[in-house]
């Protein structure tokens, strides 16, 4: 369809007015929000995300790019809560115990929401504890921890003791980012994956839920 | 604020070399920064490890064979001076005894080494700025400040010869709009809100500095043109926002000067060069020897105006030859006795050159850190009354100097980065004249990132 083909290229480009413009015009011709959602703003953002990994987009074009998905959602969320669409997965994040560093889990939050996640962000410098009720209270697909100092990192194996003991870590997948991190390391301490950059992590996020695209 | 910079300290910018300042700083054990020779300066940090009570004998240890294998490299080596860094990790700063505790064992190895084998040297200490445990950040109050007062206080008291700090103050701002690539919040961070918590830290930690008769050193600004250099190294920015970011983050770090730093500058402060040009004072310069903390595009340019050449950081590790920082002292040992020989020959022009030319055609990054367009960046800054002015000043200087560079062909600058450049060019010509102006948009903006508070808004 040529009208989600347009959205799509909209949202690649960053044109925050055209692709809200474009996805009330959607709305109203009668396309499902489910279809506005998947065939045009995700689409547009899966290109987006292929550009940033080929270098051929930097940052501040991306962030337009979420930018001009989010003015949509706005106005797509209430059709896909009326509609009972499913969220394709809620995904927490946050920077570990110690640790004041969030440049990275920002970012990875921004290409998550953009790849049609939701979000909770627990910020910087987040507790075991504070973790485990988090999980208890928003029961995420998945986890998301940062670190990025050599003497925080093994705050990320601390959080993750503390999700094993409170009998949550069935319940959720864990993984990890940042500079002093490894897929070994993430092997060591029991995590469930290792993202090296935030394109990587929304790679890593799909496949852990079986998403396809 | 005492001091206002209204000229060039160095205005010929030929006179910018390695190894002179014309504001020597004397410190520590005999050692004379910018008199002639260029030091190493070596960093460490602890490897993967937990930092708390229960582990702290194993930390102490660590710091114990670090200053045995400072003692013996600088004495194999036989070492014409040094200045040891010890930057503290956010722990160590928010118990400031813990931080004085390795202090006083550094100290005791220095003071060992001068009276045993007559070795200049110093040490620097680089409490954390613990200040952004929150959002926004509180800045002006709150347990951490008082902690970080007392860190530094302590450290001074337990033998710290130079007191510095990485402060981040506006970062909660500059990151966001960094990210965005939105030129008027990253001037609005570094040329607004960062100078005015510039000044508020800076005097106090002045004041502990004469109240222990202890170097005021200088700031960095690490929390912001490093994160430019980082996300541009990884793709994710364009190099030459990069680029023009460092230029424009200068005036935060001068407002240090102002308030009565006297170098030498940090290591990860990659504006050194513009610093010096306009204080004269010696700075600490990192690049190619530094690649075991991070990589970057001025390994060699770097080092070009340089008083003390320092390695960054490298975790106590062991390597196949010995413990990892001494390794690096070994390395930047052989790299400083280059400086000092081509100095003592006279060839330090040819050899400043090498230095510079290798590496400013291939990054716009590394073409804004040559003496002359140091110096350009410098003489723009000086012309201009107020931070805000001053910050626009360096912006604009450094995306004419950019410009040109590609015209003349003396930097290859592909199309997404001309285009950059341009469009940089465009916004930094839209930021009003008035500072005022630019706080109520910003505020609109970013006014949920920060505290006016912290700010003295």
């Amino acid at each position: 369809m040529k009208e989600l083909q347009d959205l799509a290229q909209s949202v690649e480009q960053g044109q925050v007015q055209k692709v809200s413009g474009l996805t009330q015009q959607l709305l109203d011709s009668g396309v499902s929000p489910q279809t506005i959602l998947n065939d045009g703003l995700i689409a547009g953002m899966t290109v987006v995300g292929q550009k940033m990994r080929s270098g051929e987009m930097y940052l501040p074009e991306v962030l337009q790019s979420a930018s001009a998905m989010h003015g949509s959602l706005k106005i797509l969320k209430p059709h896909l809560v009326r509609e009972g669409a499913q969220s394709r997965g809620k995904i927490m994040v946050g920077t570990v115990k110690g640790d004041m560093h969030d440049i990275g889990k920002n970012l990875v939050s921004i290409m998550l929401q953009g790849a049609g996640f939701d979000i909770v962000d627990l910020g910087l410098n987040v507790s075991p504890q504070k973790f485990v009720e988090a999980i208890s209270a928003h029961q995420p697909a998945i986890l998301g921890l940062s670190a990025m100092l050599t003497t925080t990192m093994l705050n990320m194996k601390t959080t993750i003791e503390a999700i094993n003991a409170a009998g949550l870590r069935s319940s959720v997948k864990v993984i990890i980012g940042g500079a002093p991190v490894s897929q070994k390391f993430a092997d060591e301490i029991g995590a469930d994956g290792y993202a090296r950059d935030a394109v990587l992590a929304v790679d890593k996020v799909k496949q852990l839920l079986g998403v396809s695209a | 604020m005492s001091v206002s910079f209204r000229a060039l300290s160095v205005p010929d910018p030929s006179a910018l070399m390695f190894g002179r300042a014309s504001k020597p700083v004397s410190c520590g054990f005999g050692l004379e920064l910018g008199n002639g020779q260029v030091y190493p300066e070596l960093n460490f940090t602890l490897p993967t490890m937990v930092l708390d009570e229960s582990n702290w004998t194993a930390v102490v240890a660590h710091y114990e064979e670090i200053g045995t294998s400072i003692q013996r490299a600088a004495k194999r080596l036989k070492l014409p001076g040094l200045m040891v860094e010890f930057e503290l990790l956010p722990p160590m700063t928010e118990h400031p005894s813990w931080g004085a505790e390795i202090t006083a064992i550094l100290h005791r190895h220095l003071k060992q080494a001068h009276e045993n084998f007559g070795l200049p040297c110093a040490l620097r200490v680089t409490p954390t700025d613990i200040r952004d445990v929150t959002r926004p950040p509180e800045l002006r109050s709150g347990k951490p400040l008082e902690a970080l007062l007392r860190s530094f206080d302590e450290c001074a008291a337990a033998g710290a010869d130079v007191l510095s700090i990485e402060s981040v103050g506006a970062k909660e701002v500059h990151d966001e709009a960094l990210l965005y690539g939105d030129l008027e919040g990253v001037i609005f961070a570094l040329g607004v809100l960062a100078p005015r918590d510039m000044d508020f830290l800076w005097n106090k930690i002045v004041a502990v500095c004469s109240a222990h008769t202890v170097v005021p050193g200088a700031d960095s600004a690490c929390g912001f043109a490093n994160t430019a250099m980082q996300l541009s190294s990884q793709g994710m920015l364009p190099e030459v926002l990069a680029a023009v970011v460092r230029a424009a983050s200068a005036v935060r770090s001068l407002v240090a000067y102002e308030c009565g730093a006297r170098g030498p500058s940090k290591d990860c402060a990659y504006e050194g060069p513009i610093l010096k040009a306009i204080t004269g004072t010696p700075i600490a310069m990192e690049g190619k020897s530094a690649s075991c903390a991070h990589f970057s595009p001025v390994g060699n340019v770097a080092a070009a105006m340089c008083d003390l050449w320092s390695n960054e950081s490298v975790q106590n590790v062991r390597l196949l030859s010995g413990p990892a920082p001494e390794a690096y002292l070994e390395l930047l040992a052989y790299d400083c006795r280059l400086f000092n020989q081509a100095l003592k020959s006279g060839t330090e022009r040819a050899y400043q050159d090498l230095l510079v030319e290798s590496d400013v055609h291939l990054s716009p990054q590394a073409y804004i850190l040559s003496p002359l367009s140091t110096g350009r960046i410098a003489s723009a800054i000086v012309k201009e009354s107020n931070h805000y002015a001053m910050t626009l000043a360096a912006a604009r200087e450094s995306v004419l100097i950019l410009r040109e560079a590609g015209q003349k062909k003396e930097l290859d600058l592909n199309s997404r980065e001309v285009e950059w450049l341009e469009r940089i060019s465009r916004d930094l010509d839209a930021l009003p004249v008035d500072e005022q102006q630019l706080l109520v948009s910003m505020q609109e903006r970013y006014g949920h990132l920060f505290s006016a508070a912290s700010y003295g808004l």
